[in-house]
């Protein structure tokens, strides 16, 4: 019945079987999507499964704040009754809850984290917790003594204003920390003074110190970039080891080696002195300082800026040139208007190699540093590794991606990112 | 079919009880890599392997990062080590997260030789019920004995004294030590450093005393630094560990020497991290590994003080250089007349902020 209606319409195409053209050609399409879909799959899960999912859950990080509530699980919902403007402090009933939750949180050894948590917030929780949780199992009623007797801590209003503020699922301190705020005593946001205040200005200080790095890089990488491209393959795959030899070679010994050569007893300086440009006194100090971190990051990063040019060079005609010159331009105009605009797109790669790279460079300059050549992944690597607040740790990276993503929006704004060539 | 099922189960049952013995051999075990690995390796590894052939002690030298590593492996819940070493400070947070597993001192390890339990022998060094305690280390100075000509600095003030010494000094990019260091040669009572650094005047008047210096001081980060910097002679004075200090003037010759006064002392020992799959031989392992021989066998090979009380006696010379090891102990009579112990309640409380601060003074 169906197939006769079908047949009895002239103007639908239909293939040998009798299937509508248009239902048997979206379905041959829809199979090759699925195909292909399957194809990806692999790759895309496994992309989703180790880049993806481990950054959103640091990410993530940056605001949970789920630890005191879990552990405190009878105390804060009472806490929220309490009114933190005032000048009193928590009456019994919290007390009853605080003292259940630390018998409980000792015994099943939880306690210490919330403890460390608030004491982010204010130094002395740690200890408080920890000395508290040990004698809570002997408090005996009236709690609220019993606990300002073991700790008077416990008595002063400003930690449970603290604790309060910090007592929701998330929180906005770690945030506010990285951009060198805090919380005052009631608990209103306040700029930082000057002597607490860091993660901004090592912000700026990171960005300035890649664009400086990046701009080295260019300078130095365009001649060698350009030599190795008009250079017959024989003596340019020679040079071009050169260049990837270091790459080869490895980040220890190259920064080590940087401090052997920069040091003030170092050849750099011994030559100097030898030559008689120095004095034995003033040796310069080339090392352990922002200089430090700038050369020797230059010279790790340098061939990311070489390869993306050469690559682009080498698909520039010389021809280009020699016609310029032969319309009548002079050397400097050919290169500018006609040599130059052809390496943009590696001049764009290279240099978004570059920066990006050395934002989030922490080792080199964590070993040439020094004070001022420190850089915001060098605080990033001792939050996570050392003061293990990962909080912290994760708003500042996060910050830092959101400072590249939005320079990358600029990017493409004014070059354009299809301009660019990776090589 | 049934009987395939069988099979198949005989065999999966068979593998894996071949696997779970062959890991309960394996013990891996976290400590800090160098001279400092090396000298377990012979003092309590390799005796312990020829007592007990089936065990195999891997060594991981991620010490420096073992706490966050540790809690991403807890986090993760697979924890592939055994035992790590860590310094008292670390383990103390390691216990407070849940990370190590408490340890009934006197019932896990072995009475000293007279019979006296564990928990006394150790003493206050016990300062974490997660920790046991293994060596008293250190931080000090050492100094270039050729650019001090024949006035060496003794004291701590000689350290902020750019007159008397001129030339860099190195210092660890922390608050910690330089604070209390900074107070002393301040002039304030050792006992009262704490007390005064708990202040928001005390930590600027620790701030002012490092200002004096600010400019000639190269900041160190890694433990390798300063003995570097002292052999190259980029610093004419600078702090670390003293067993580093030791190998530097002893083993590798350099015309350096030690400088003791006000050296902090702080500790480094085992803790069992929660979920280890070998607890039993591990509890084993560190019975042995920690009682009064051992731990003095130790000092033949590292100069860091064994931290049993009953240690102390039995340590000797060096294994293979042969000088006797008594005098370059931190605890030795002549090194220790002026020592701060570390405050481990107080550092626990303002590492966050006091490092902060002090960032922030860095920068400025």
């Amino acid at each position: 019945m169906n197939s006769s209606v079908k047949h009895s319409n002239p103007s639908v195409m239909v293939t040998a079987d009798g299937v509508p053209l248009m239902v048997s050609l979206s379905r041959a399409k829809r199979k090759a999507k699925i195909r292909a879909l399957l194809l990806v799959t692999p790759l895309f899960l496994f992309i989703l499964v180790t880049f993806f999912i481990p950054i959103a859950s640091m990410l993530l990080r940056s605001v949970d704040n789920e630890v005191v509530e879990e552990t405190l699980s009878r105390t804060v919902p009472i806490l929220q009754g309490w009114d933190q403007t005032g000048d009193t402090i928590p009456d019994e009933t919290v007390f009853v809850a605080l003292h259940q939750d630390f018998v409980d949180g000792y015994r099943e050894k939880t306690i210490g984290s919330p403890g460390r948590r608030l004491n982010y917030e204010k130094p002395g929780f740690s200890s408080l917790f920890r000395k508290t949780a040990r004698k809570a199992e002997k408090f005996e009623p009236p709690y609220q003594a019993a606990f300002i007797k073991a700790d008077k801590k416990w008595g002063d209003i400003n930690y449970w204003r603290v604790l309060k503020r910090e007592s929701g699922p998330s929180t906005d301190s770690y945030y506010m920390t990285a951009l060198d705020y805090g919380y005052n005593d009631i608990g209103e946001r306040v700029a930082k003074a000057d002597d607490q205040s860091i993660y901004v200005d090592l912000f700026g200080r990171t960005f300035w110190i890649s664009f400086v790095i990046t701009s080295i890089c260019l300078v130095l990488a365009f001649p060698i970039s350009y030599l190795l491209s008009i250079l017959p393959a024989k003596s340019s795959n020679l040079l071009m080891i050169l260049v990837l030899l270091p790459f080869w070679t490895s980040l220890l010994v190259r920064t080590s080696a940087w401090i052997a050569l920069l040091q003030q007893q170092g050849v750099i300086n011994d030559m100097l002195v030898w030559a008689g440009f120095l004095g034995d006194d003033n040796r310069l100090a080339m090392i352990h300082n922002q200089a430090g971190t700038i050369i020797a990051m230059v010279h790790v990063l340098l061939p990311f800026m070489v390869l993306p040019l050469y690559s682009v060079m080498k698909t520039i005609p010389q021809s280009y040139m020699r016609a310029a010159r032969s319309l009548g331009a002079n050397p400097f105009t050919a290169f500018v208007r006609v040599y130059l605009p052809g390496t943009i797109p590696g001049i764009g790669a290279g240099s978004i190699l570059v920066f990006i790279i050395s934002i989030g460079y922490y080792i080199t300059p964590a070993l040439v540093g020094g004070q001022s050549g420190t850089l915001i992944s060098n605080f990033i690597a001792y939050h996570l590794q050392s003061s293990l607040n990962w909080g912290l740790a994760a708003a500042l990276g996060a910050i830092l991606l959101f400072a590249v993503f939005a320079l990358y929006i600029l990017y493409d704004k004014i070059v354009g990112i299809d301009n660019m060539k990776l090589g | 079919m049934n009987k395939f099922v069988k099979q198949t189960l005989l065999a999966t049952a068979v593998t894996a009880a071949m696997v779970s013995t062959a890991s309960a051999k394996e013990l891996v075990m976290v400590s800090w890599g160098g001279a400092y690995t090396a000298s377990q390796q012979k003092a309590y590894h390799e005796p312990y392997m020829a007592n007990n052939p089936g065990v195999t002690i891997i060594n991981d030298d991620s010490g420096s990062g073992a706490l966050a590593k540790l809690r991403a492996m807890k986090e993760a819940g697979n924890v592939t080590w055994d035992l790590i070493d860590m310094t008292g400070s670390a383990a103390m947070t390691a216990c407070e997260e849940g990370l190590a597993e408490e340890i009934d001192h006197d019932k896990v390890l072995a009475n000293a030789p007279d019979g006296t339990p564990a928990s006394v022998d150790f003493g206050d060094l016990i300062i974490s019920p997660c920790f046991v305690p293994q060596i008293v280390y250190s931080t000090t100075f050492g100094y270039r004995t050729d650019k001090v000509g024949s006035n060496p600095p003794t004291s701590i003030n000689d350290v902020f004294d750019l007159e008397k010494y001129p030339g860099k000094r190195s210092l660890e990019k922390r608050a910690v030590n330089n604070m209390e260091w900074a107070l002393l040669a301040d002039g304030v009572p050792s006992d009262k450093v704490y007390d005064v650094l708990a202040t928001d005047a005390g930590v600027k008047r620790a701030f002012a005393k490092l200002d004096t210096i600010k400019d000639s001081v190269v900041w160190w980060e890694k433990g390798a630094q300063t003995p570097q910097l002292l052999a190259d002679g980029e610093i004419v004075m600078g702090s670390t560990y003293n067993g580093r200090l030791f190998s530097l003037i002893v083993e590798e010759k350099q015309p350096v020497a030690m400088m003791w006064d006000w050296q902090v002392f702080d500790l480094d020992g085992w803790i069992v991290p929660k979920g280890t799959k070998n607890k039993a031989e591990v509890m084993k392992y560190l019975k042995f590994a920690t009682d009064t021989q051992r731990l003095a066998d130790q000092s033949k090979y590292i100069s860091y003080g064994p931290a049993r009380a009953s240690s102390a006696p039995l340590v000797g010379k060096h294994a293979t250089l042969g000088i006797d090891m008594a005098p370059h102990m931190p605890t030795a009579p002549a090194n220790s007349k002026n020592t701060l112990l570390y405050n481990i309640e107080f550092w626990a409380d303002n590492t966050d902020d006091l490092n902060e601060k002090f960032y922030a003074w860095l920068a400025n």
